[in-house]
């Protein structure tokens, strides 16, 4: 089940944010952090976009400069608006952001601190309303008992506090909230990873049910692998700031055509005790993005690095239709995803 | 043969937490062994008890909480030395801050904590708090049983950095437990754990805040020093995949009650408790049907305050038979040659509620 019929709802091309490292008294600029350097990809409207990569690889970043929650250091974001137009987010300044913030909207990862314990779950989740000019607390209250109705939770709830709540049941109301503006965009930031799996699977359910009901677009970012797999249309792999491989769900998990896309899915422990899956673990750490290696990133970690790949940076090539790799061997690996 | 006397011995362990609001039974009669040199797996829902069963192991429990009843039998060490023998001591009658429970939790168990910041101390080197560490408690490491020297310790914490994979030993050892990524504390973390060469290892939720491929390594390497040192492990996850690669045996517990234990395999491939079938399947995969609703366990766990009464698991079941699971608590029988189940559907024993 794809959506690759729809137009682009969100376009980001050469997406660049750059930290500054600075030092000593006079906070001189020594250097720059490329948390995110040269990403771009698309989301079709109704699609899932699964982004994986390990922690501090530049996710969080990607998804907050989506949401103009930062100013990229460059490159474009380009959302299509309700009249059809392609318009693009990265230069707007506050208040040309405005009119598009009730369209893209987040669920974060940790349903314990995202929400504001002194508020009930009525102010929690009619908050962006009010945000957005719905300033009659009667509209509100309706809309805010229809939300935790959509999200599965009784509306009676709504004068409770948050802490009166589960994991699972914060992150349905966490949910409620990112979805009071009707947005078409939701920006999910590791949405399941803080929940126990009963929880979890009961969460992924409810987004998928969402997605089909409300025709919802999703960015949805996450380090378990499964999870991806089973939440998303397209997967893009992110590491030291760039993408490495992006291509539909099935054509990755089949056959990925880069080393560490491979690696990662190796690296999550098998459900059965007879696959013993763990012994061939990838060696090394991430390197840091203020000082990245030469040549391939993934080089120092890869075992396939050769002479070219301490050298040359391979571009992000099309390897199949809808298949693209950053890997100079991308075309003759055999990759398996099973064992070392 | 027979098999090996058990290391570690819990018999229908109660812990319970006085509170303004009611009384939780946090733990509410657990029983499981732990043999000599086996990893058992406890999994469970966030809430189940997992962590409060360790903290009673270790006499590590909080106010308001108690050990209201049970045995926590542990066959400890007579002395430091190689010729010293053994003898079974019941943990759950020593005093929390006396002596001999400070000795075991020195030298014969271990535990990795849950919150990794709170391992170290953040104002000395991660280095220091393993060699004071081991001038306390590292006896063990000289055949005679006789006290380390400083500078001893200190070789000896350089070459557990080495042996857990933490590059530039000399060095690492005199940094600060923040100033080292995830993937390092974890490692120093088990360095630590292991300094005293205990003889039981807890390990709750070690590698939950880390990434998969962190994770692996970590695994990989608990592994390793597992078969180099002979160290039993109870490790505590609610990840089935980590459970699945790292457990010879299984306990699931589920409200503070064990559900069903058994050898990793039949758990597995065999799980015979609802609740345990239920979990199995609620997990996506990489191999299964993707974008489409996982089946769920329906409903939520019950406030700690609302216990159900009669079967723990009632509310949720789909196999409930009325009135019996309803009202009368089934208890943990032999339902196969390793396995044990708590549920009517394999035998009619129950528990005074
Ligand atoms: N200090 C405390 N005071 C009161 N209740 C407590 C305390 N510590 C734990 N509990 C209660 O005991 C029960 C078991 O908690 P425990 O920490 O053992 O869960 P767990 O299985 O380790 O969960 P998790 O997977 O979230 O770590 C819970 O109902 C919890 O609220
Ligand atoms: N505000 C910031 N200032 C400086 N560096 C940052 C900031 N936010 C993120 N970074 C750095 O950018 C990189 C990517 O971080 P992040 O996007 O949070 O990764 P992820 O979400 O994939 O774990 C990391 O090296 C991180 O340390
Ligand atoms: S380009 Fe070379 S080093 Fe980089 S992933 Fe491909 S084979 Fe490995
Ligand atoms: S005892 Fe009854 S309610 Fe409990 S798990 Fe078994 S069948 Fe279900
Ligand atoms: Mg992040
Ligand atoms: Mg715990």
């Amino acid at each position: 089940m794809t959506a690759q019929a729809g137009a682009p709802l969100l376009e980001v091309r050469g997406l660049r944010k750059y930290f500054p490292i600075v030092k000593g008294m006079f906070r001189r600029v020594v250097g720059q952090v490329r948390a995110v350097d040269d990403v771009s990809f698309t989301i079709q409207e109704g699609e899932t976009l699964g982004l994986v990569g390990e922690s501090g690889c530049g996710k969080t970043t990607t998804s907050r400069c989506i949401l103009r929650a930062m100013a990229p250091s460059g490159g474009q974001i380009l959302f299509r608006s309700r009249q059809g137009a392609m318009v693009d987010l990265a230069p707007m300044v506050r208040a040309e952001l405005r009119p598009f913030r009730p369209e893209i909207q987040m669920i974060f990862q940790d349903p314990f601190s995202s929400l504001n314990p002194r508020m009930t779950l009525l102010d929690n989740v009619g908050e962006p309303l009010l945000i957005n000019g719905m300033r009659n607390r009667r509209e509100r209250t309706d809309r805010v008992a229809e939300l935790l109705r959509l999200v599965g939770l009784r509306p009676e709830f709504m004068h409770r506090f948050p802490h009166a709540f589960s994991g699972g049941q914060r992150q349905r109301i966490g949910i409620a909230r990112a979805l009071s503006t009707n947005p078409r965009l939701v920006v999910a930031d590791e949405p399941v990873s803080a929940l126990d799996v009963s929880v979890q699977a009961q969460v992924l359910n409810l987004l998928l049910e969402l997605q089909s009901r409300l025709h919802l677009t999703f960015l949805f970012v996450a380090h378990d692998l499964s999870v991806v797999r089973h939440i998303s249309d397209r997967v893009a792999v992110m590491y030291v700031g760039q993408l490495v491989e992006l291509a539909p769900t099935s054509a990755i998990f089949e056959r990925p055509r880069h080393p560490y896309t491979a690696a990662l899915m190796r690296a999550v422990p098998v459900p059965d005790p007879r696959a013993s899956n763990i012994g061939g673990a990838l060696k090394g750490e991430v390197p840091s993005p203020a000082a990245p290696p030469s040549g391939c990133y993934f080089h120092p970690r890869c075992r396939f690095a050769d002479e070219r790949c301490r050298r040359d940076a391979p571009p992000l090539r099309e390897i199949a239709p809808g298949h693209f790799a950053r890997c100079h061997l991308a075309e003759q690996l055999n990759l398996d995803i099973r064992q070392g | 043969m027979n098999p090996a006397p058990p290391l570690l011995s819990v018999r229908d362990l109660h812990v319970s937490f006085a509170m303004d609001e009611g009384l939780v039974r946090a733990v509410d009669g657990a029983s499981f062994d732990v043999l000599p040199g086996q990893t058992v797996g406890i999994v469970g829902e966030s809430g189940c008890g997992k962590s409060v069963t360790m903290k009673a192991i270790l006499q590590l429990v909080e106010q308001p909480g108690r050990i209201a009843s049970g045995e926590i039998l542990f066959r400890r060490r007579t002395g430091p030395a190689a010729t010293d023998g053994e003898e079974v001591v019941d943990l759950a009658r020593l005093p929390s801050r006396g002596v001999e429970m400070r000795a075991i939790r020195g030298a014969e168990i271990a535990l990795i904590p849950q919150e990794p910041m709170a391992a170290f101390s953040p104002v000395h080197t991660v280095g220091d708090q393993i060699v004071e560490a081991l001038q306390l408690h590292g006896r063990q490491w000289r055949t005679d049983g006789g006290p380390l020297s400083r500078k001893d310790a200190r070789q000896i914490t350089v070459d557990l950095f080495r042996d857990v994979g933490i590059s530039m030993p000399e060095q690492r050892i005199d940094a600060y437990s923040w100033q080292l990524s995830g993937g390092l504390r974890q490692r120093a973390m088990i360095a630590m754990a292991l300094s005293c060469k205990p003889r039981l290892l807890i390990a709750d939720e070690p590698t939950t805040a880390i990434d998969v491929t962190t994770q692996a390594q970590v695994l990989g390497l608990l592994r390793e020093l597992q078969r180099k040192y002979g160290t039993a492990i109870i490790f505590i996850t609610h990840d089935l995949g980590v459970i699945a690669q790292m457990a010879s045996y299984v306990v699931v517990m589920y409200l503070g009650r064990i559900m069903e234990e058994g050898p990793v395999d039949d758990i597995f491939h065999a799980p015979k408790h609802p609740y345990t079938r239920a979990l199995l399947r609620s997990i996506p995969s990489l191999y299964g049907r993707a974008r489409v609703a996982l089946p769920v366990i329906t409903g939520s766990l019950p406030h700690p305050f609302n216990r159900p009464a009669g079967c723990p698991f009632h509310p949720r079941c789909g196999d409930v038979i009325p009135g019996m699971c309803t009202t009368r608590v089934p208890s943990l029988q032999n339902i196969a040659a390793r396995q044990q189940a708590s549920c009517f559907l394999y035998h009619d024993k129950a528990d005074p509620a």
